[in-house]
């Protein structure tokens, strides 16, 4: 076994191979890949009712089965049968309702967790989930701070249940389901800088009615939906630990590393080899 | 065990070979032993679980949750597992690379032992998918995810089966009498190293940065910024300890395969993987007193999950470190397999802490596995030992290959 210049160069081309694989996508908070402008939701919590309506039109624009909620129902969870669940909390001032569902980061973990581009943030702000290209690996709901991808462990065919802003509906012009029929316009959908403004203006003209923060502006380096509250975010469990910088910046650095490694190592070790080569001859015989 | 050295070789002159792989596939050795008598009832339980599993759903034979996402086959089997077959890029690069002869008796069983793992913990994964039929997007393209770690680790995986298959396959040649083709493979083994080695390093990092994105979901106590590193050093003394379980139980099993000089070898070779094991668990004890002093684990002290990370630390990190560098000084074979077999344990419990125990610990309903689970997991590593011990009994590993394969 000698390294020959063949093997050498053989190396090196499996290596720039290796190379070319090794980028790194980033995306800037405010704006999509080319520019455009995010699309986002602000959610007002002091002017929704708790009227369950969204959770039955999200259902109907999904073609998915019909919610069944009892009339005072319990706490409920986002499961794999629902895109988004509102649940009513006693606080401090009385009832406060609160819709979860998929918040649309600005630069998602679950799409820098896929290894298929399964989950894919469009231009226009939706995270939408690709039935023919995932896998079913689960690595979304791993990364998922807000824990939002649900999973059919039933099917044996089985889909990623998450919101997808209605992106069939934005596609013919139309708005999302539930801010289009929410009955209080507690819903507002729009351009995320556009909305950001609208939340400071409301909280500016109602200071009584409004604790003055917007959640999701900064939390996982920004969501395009967010959230305006008539009480503290923690009473209605709100995770206030989330960092505020993108969750796919905590991997850049490994991935960054891996083009360079997968370059220097194998030369670095060549060198090695070669350079412990000559004196292993003389070695040989008393080490065993 | 009284048994002679049964082997055999394809003899391409007569033009046998399909009457020689067919005989290849009988049982060499005495089929009703103890040992088999157990695992064979297991394995097959383990693999009707596995059509059950496809035919009905991963509802149907595990737990998992739609807190609890990953489950035991990808936690026991490949994060554990992973890092336990990393002996053989260890062993590969001091052989290969460094030219140390000392440990060239033992290097083609670690590989062969990485090999196997790699392709049984692969399997674990597949189990695991939702949509498996669907693994192929990766390679075919559909679509690159090129800033997931996931995609880097699958794509080094897959890479490294194959590094791994080259490294070993000089040995399948030399049982199929393939002598051009040994010549070839033989030849090539150097590329096959020195990206195996990239490769390795890479991908058992990736492991750990795998759940750098989990972040506020993982225990603090074991999450931190350096677990990619973590992760690679943890490969390298975890590795050399299974090379250490594996050799000293394959010198007893299949000792009338081995020359003289083969058993002689065993002590010296344990006793110097326990000293590097010793330097590799200094560098990850230090590792961890860096983190503890920077991460303010302190605060943590004195809680029950406080305790749990000491117990870790301590008894299953220091305390076979300390074992590891006494049995180095004293020369003492027996107290290396000990101290391997605690490290072990440490891998196994470390990293079930960060994938399964320490995970999502605000989920209402803790992940437990089923038995089916528990079952599956057995059977994947009882099905790797057969495939082992079949391979061992036919081609060149432990003993000697034929004359004209001599000088490799």
């Amino acid at each position: 076994m000698s390294l020959n210049r063949r093997t050498f160069f053989k190396a090196m081309g499996a290596t720039a191979v290796a190379l070319s694989v090794g980028k790194v996508s980033t995306a800037s908070e405010a704006f999509s890949d080319n520019g455009t402008e995010l699309n986002g939701m602000l959610y007002d919590m002091s002017r929704c009712v708790g009227c369950f309506g969204c959770e039955y039109d999200c259902a109907e624009a999904h073609e998915a089965e019909m919610p069944d909620i009892p009339r005072n129902p319990p706490p409920r969870k986002l499961d794999e049968t629902c895109r988004t669940v509102v649940n009513r909390h006693e606080t401090s001032i009385g009832m406060v309702a609160f819709k979860d569902q998929c918040r649309h980061c600005s630069e998602p973990a679950c799409t820098a967790a896929c290894l298929t581009m399964a989950m894919y943030k469009t231009q226009e702000g939706p995270v939408i989930w690709r039935e023919d290209k995932c896998m079913g690996c689960r690595y979304c709901m791993i990364a998922c701070p807000f824990d939002i991808p649900k999973f059919e462990y039933k099917s044996t065919n089985p889909k990623v249940v998450k919101c997808d802003m209605c992106v069939n509906r934005l596609a013919e012009g139309e708005i999302p389901a539930c801010s289009y029929f929410c009955p209080e316009e507690a819903l507002t959908y729009g351009k995320r800088s556009d909305l950001i403004k609208e939340a400071r203006t409301r909280i500016i003209e109602n200071p009584d009615t409004y604790v003055d923060y917007i959640y999701g502006e900064h939390e996982a380096g920004g969501t395009s939906w967010m959230y305006l509250s008539p009480v503290p975010f923690e009473e209605l469990g709100f995770n206030m630990k989330i960092q505020k910088k993108s969750f796919p910046g905590l991997t850049k650095g490994f991935i960054s590393s891996i083009a360079p490694v997968d370059l220097l190592l194998p030369t670095f070790l060549l060198g090695v080899y070669q350079a412990t080569k000559s004196t292993s001859t003389i070695t040989e015989e008393d080490e065993i | 065990m009284n048994q002679t050295d049964t082997i055999q070789y394809l003899d391409n002159k007569e033009n046998k070979t399909w009457r020689f792989l067919i005989s290849e596939l009988k049982p060499k050795t005495k089929i009703f032993t103890a040992f088999n008598i157990i695992t064979l009832p297991i394995i097959l339980l383990g693999l009707g679980l596995i059509v059950y599993r496809f035919r009905f759903g991963l509802e149907a034979v595990t737990n998992l949750s739609q807190d609890v996402p990953w489950g035991i086959w990808k936690a026991f089997n490949v994060v554990v597992g992973v890092a336990m077959a990393g002996g053989a890029y260890v062993l590969v690069f001091m052989t290969h690379v460094l030219h140390i002869k000392r440990y060239e008796p033992v290097l083609k069983i670690a590989v062969l032992n990485g090999l196997l793992a790699y392709v049984f913990y692969s399997a674990a994964l597949v189990l695991e998918l939702g949509r498996p039929l669907d693994i192929f997007n990766v390679i075919i393209g559909n679509d690159y995810g090129v800033s997931s770690i996931l995609f880097l680790v699958a794509w080094h995986f897959m890479l490294y089966i194959l590094c791994l298959f080259l490294e070993f396959s000089p040995s399948i040649a030399a049982w199929l009498n393939a002598r051009k083709m040994h010549k070839f493979l033989t030849g090539i083994t150097l590329v096959a190293v020195v990206f195996g080695i990239t490769l390795s390093v890479l991908h058992q990092g990736g492991i750990g940065a795998l759940f750098l994105l989990a972040k506020g979901k993982i225990h603090p106590l074991w999450y931190n910024n350096y677990m990619p590193l973590m992760f690679v050093i943890q490969s390298v003394f975890g590795g050399l300890s299974l090379v250490v379980v594996v050799v000293a139980i394959s010198w007893k099993i299949f000792a009338f395969q081995l020359t003289e000089k083969m058993i002689k070898a065993k002590d010296d070779i344990l006793v110097g993987l326990a000293g590097i094991c010793s330097v590799g668990l200094f560098s990850y004890v230090f590792m961890h007193i860096i983190i503890f002093v920077h991460e303010k684990y302190f605060a943590y002290m004195g809680t029950g999950w406080g305790n749990w990370y000491l117990l870790e630390m301590i008894g299953l990190v220091i305390l076979p470190m300390f074992l590891f560098m006494y049995s180095y000084k004293t020369k003492n074979a027996t107290m290396v397999i000990v101290s391997s077999v605690i490290t072990l344990m440490g891998i196994l419990i470390n990293r079930l802490n960060v994938s399964l125990i320490a995970y999502n610990i605000d989920a209402p309903v803790r992940y437990v596995p089923t038995w089916q689970e528990l079952t599956v997991s057995l059977a994947i590593i009882l099905i790797q030992i057969w495939v082992f011990r079949w391979i061992i009994l036919r081609m060149p590993v432990l003993r000697n290959g034929p004359d004209w394969a001599k000088g490799h």
